[in-house]
């Protein structure tokens, strides 16, 4: 790992060094996992190569991964903004050591993806990844012979509830008779114990699972007891070809190219991104063959109605999950409340974790 | 209420014990000839990693799991070498074998991004696995949790009663006295640290081959030091270390079929539960045997140098 980091620092000097590409746009980034992860980490990457391959030899692109998010990370893009023109921070946990090192180094452009601290040169990014929840709970409500849809939850935090609510509403609105049994297993990435949780859902006579987790250990579960599930944040055919229904990909590379593109042409300043599928920042992944023609239209024109505005995944009447009015009929809801979102909606059964 | 799901259940209990019941099997043989080796989980790691490699590549389960044992020995040896031969600190060297097992992994693995390997297939015993209830529960498994709990047993018998077995303990008591007698103790305690680092990359390729047949970077999540410290708890004891391993693995079973259920107890209350009732029962199981300094063998973890 340091060696990594030396290493990526020492390449950096080098080119520093050899100076004669002053026309070059040099893009730091900093993973919080390593690439290979299958997941998270390895889309950012994606996005990264993505980046490169859209401007050539203007780009000059350096990543640093599985940069813990403590004291390390204010030394590592303190390092990658001495010598890069933009670093893109890609953990929320980053958000901190970014701020500050953005104040010292006012010509570096910076991006941090998830956060909300905001600065002159700090910009920040995320996807609406409860679009993609919305999709997927329609599918399942659809699917589930047993009326059992079964997700597997890493941390109580509002973007993993902002999901279940976003899935069970949706697959609710398609099948009234749907229930959802959620499991935390308070780990964002641990195969065997995704594993487990996977298996005691199905026990439990779940027919399609959710996950949002990180590993394909689910999947492989999924495929294995011949059930349905759904890919997270990146395409998982590879674990359940025939499990696999949809799945829900963070695509950075869009948002990666336009945000490095404007860096270019002098256009960049700092905003709030919070994009879905109609910056594409949200994407499905192929539907198996198990989804109808039907179905997959369903699909598609709820994507498409989302994309294009005409549909909210939270669009009244919702209750909390206590009976109390959360919106009235034809209401959507506000960025702030989805963002800082922490109660069921009714009909979940069980409590979020505090 | 639909009872049903217990049969499936305790399946899933048993799987999820046994990469724990191999790697603390391992870490008592060490321990047991006084060697202390933190690496467990560097050791899994790699046998993990060399499993699902061979499997991948065709060479099939058992070809899988041997490549483990060999990984797991080899970490094991550098292990030994380091410490019995070079005299390093082993605190210290143990903990470089796990970062060094969880880096060369992770470099080793990177090519097996996003494969899977065919489910391993489970046993079935005729007449046995048929019994209804006892049948699902006991006689249909995959070969290797038969093999974990035939490892146990031998490994009850041969430090019981076997004289290797009482050479071993005997080393791990008191090195001085046994180098006296004749024994070689250097020797004994690097094939006992090679047998604890096979058996610990046996563990760690049942998670890559048979609990989740997938390799990730990291993917033993911390099972190496779970098994150390059951090994602690249990008073270097063979038995108490199979109930403390089955424990832990049945709590973490148990805890996720509780919240399938939507029974209100905090989650991250549920998730500490499998460490905190192993740790109670074992240290209460273990508070009786206190007389003999809680079962440690006494020369665990010091230098051994040939003086004269």
């Amino acid at each position: 790992m340091q060696l990594k980091k030396w290493m990526a620092a020492a390449a950096a000097g080098a080119l520093l060094s050899t100076g004669a590409m002053a026309d070059k746009l040099k893009v730091g980034f900093v993973y919080v996992g390593p690439v290979s992860d299958g997941g998270w980490t390895y889309e950012h990457d994606v996005g990264r190569k993505a980046v490169e391959a859209e401007y050539g030899d203007k780009v000059e692109t350096t990543y640093v991964e599985s940069v813990s998010e403590g004291p390390d990370a204010e030394r590592v893009i303190t390092q990658l903004a001495q010598q890069n023109d933009m670093v893109f921070t890609t953990s929320f946990g980053y958000m901190n050591p970014t701020v500050k090192v953005a104040k010292r180094f006012p010509n570096v452009k910076f991006e941090h993806a998830t956060g909300f601290k905001r600065a002159d040169n700090v910009a920040v990014y995320s996807s609406r990844f409860y679009e993609g929840r919305h999709v997927i709970g329609l599918i399942a409500g659809e699917m589930t012979k047993s009326n059992i849809i079964g997700y597997i939850a890493s941390f109580p935090i509002p973007e993993v509830i902002r999901g279940i609510n976003a899935a069970y509403l949706a697959a609710k609105s398609v099948n009234p008779d749907v229930k959802m049994k959620i499991v935390w297993v308070n780990t964002w990435f641990d195969p065997g114990k995704e594993a487990d949780a996977a298996k005691a859902l199905i026990d439990q006579g779940a027919d399609i699972l959710m996950q949002h987790t990180d590993s394909g250990a689910p999947m492989q579960i999924a495929e294995q007891q011949g059930i349905y599930a759904f890919g997270q944040a990146s395409n998982m055919a590879n674990f359940g070809p025939n499990a696999q229904l949809t799945g829900i990909i963070d695509d950075w590379a869009p948002y990666y190219v336009q945000q490095v593109g404007k860096a270019m042409d002098g256009s960049w300043s700092s905003t709030d991104t919070w994009g879905g599928f109609d910056t594409g920042m949200v994407a499905l992944a192929p539907f198996g063959d198990a989804v109808s023609a039907e179905l997959k239209a369903k699909a598609i024109a709820a994507r498409d109605n989302i994309a294009n505005g005409n549909l909210h995944p939270f669009t009244g009447p919702i209750s909390k999950q206590d009976g109390s009015v959360w919106l009235k009929a034809g209401e959507t809801a506000d960025d702030g409340t989805l963002l800082g979102m922490d109660f069921y909606v009714e009909g979940i059964e069980g409590s979020v974790p505090k | 209420m639909d009872y049903g799901f217990l049969i499936p259940a305790f399946q899933s209990i048993i799987i999820a014990s046994t990469p724990l019941v191999f790697a603390a099997m391992g870490e008592l043989i060490s321990e047991r000839a006084g060697v202390l080796n933190l690496g467990v989980e560097g050791m899994m790691i790699m046998g993990a990693v060399v499993g699902f490699a061979v499997v991948i590549a065709g060479g099939g389960g058992v070809l899988g799991f041997a490549a483990a044992a060999v990984a797991g020995a080899l970490m094991a040896g550098l292990f030994g070498l380091l410490t019995l031969v070079l005299y390093a600190n082993a605190v210290a060297t143990g903990l470089a074998l796990t970062l060094f097992g969880l880096g060369l992994s992770a470099l080793l693995g990177s090519q097996f991004v996003g494969l899977s390997a065919d489910a391993f297939p489970k046993l079935h015993i005729p007449v046995l696995s048929d019994i209804p209830v006892l049948g699902p529960v006991l006689f249909q498994h995959d070969p290797m949790i038969y093999v974990s709990l035939l490892t146990a047993v031998g490994l009850a018998w041969f430090f019981r009663s076997s004289r290797a077995g009482l050479i071993v303990r005997a080393v791990g008591d008191d090195h001085d006295a046994a180098h006296a007698i004749g024994y070689n103790v250097v020797a004994i305690r690097f094939a006992a640290a090679c047998a604890g680092g096979a058996l610990a990359g046996i563990g760690g390729a049942y998670l890559s081959i048979v609990q989740t047949p997938l390799f990730v970077e990291n993917m033993t999540a911390g099972r190496g030091w779970i098994a150390l410290a059951l090994v602690v708890f249990a008073s270097w004891k063979v038995g108490r270390v199979l109930l403390g391993a089955y424990l832990f693995g049945g709590i973490t079973i148990i805890q996720l079929h509780v919240q399938g259920f939507g029974i209100s107890i905090p989650s991250q209350i549920l998730s500490m539960l499998p460490y905190i009732a192993t740790v109670v029962v074992l240290t209460v199981i273990s508070a009786k045997g206190i007389q003999a300094r809680s079962g440690a063998p006494r020369a665990l973890g010091q230098t051994f140098k040939v003086t004269h």
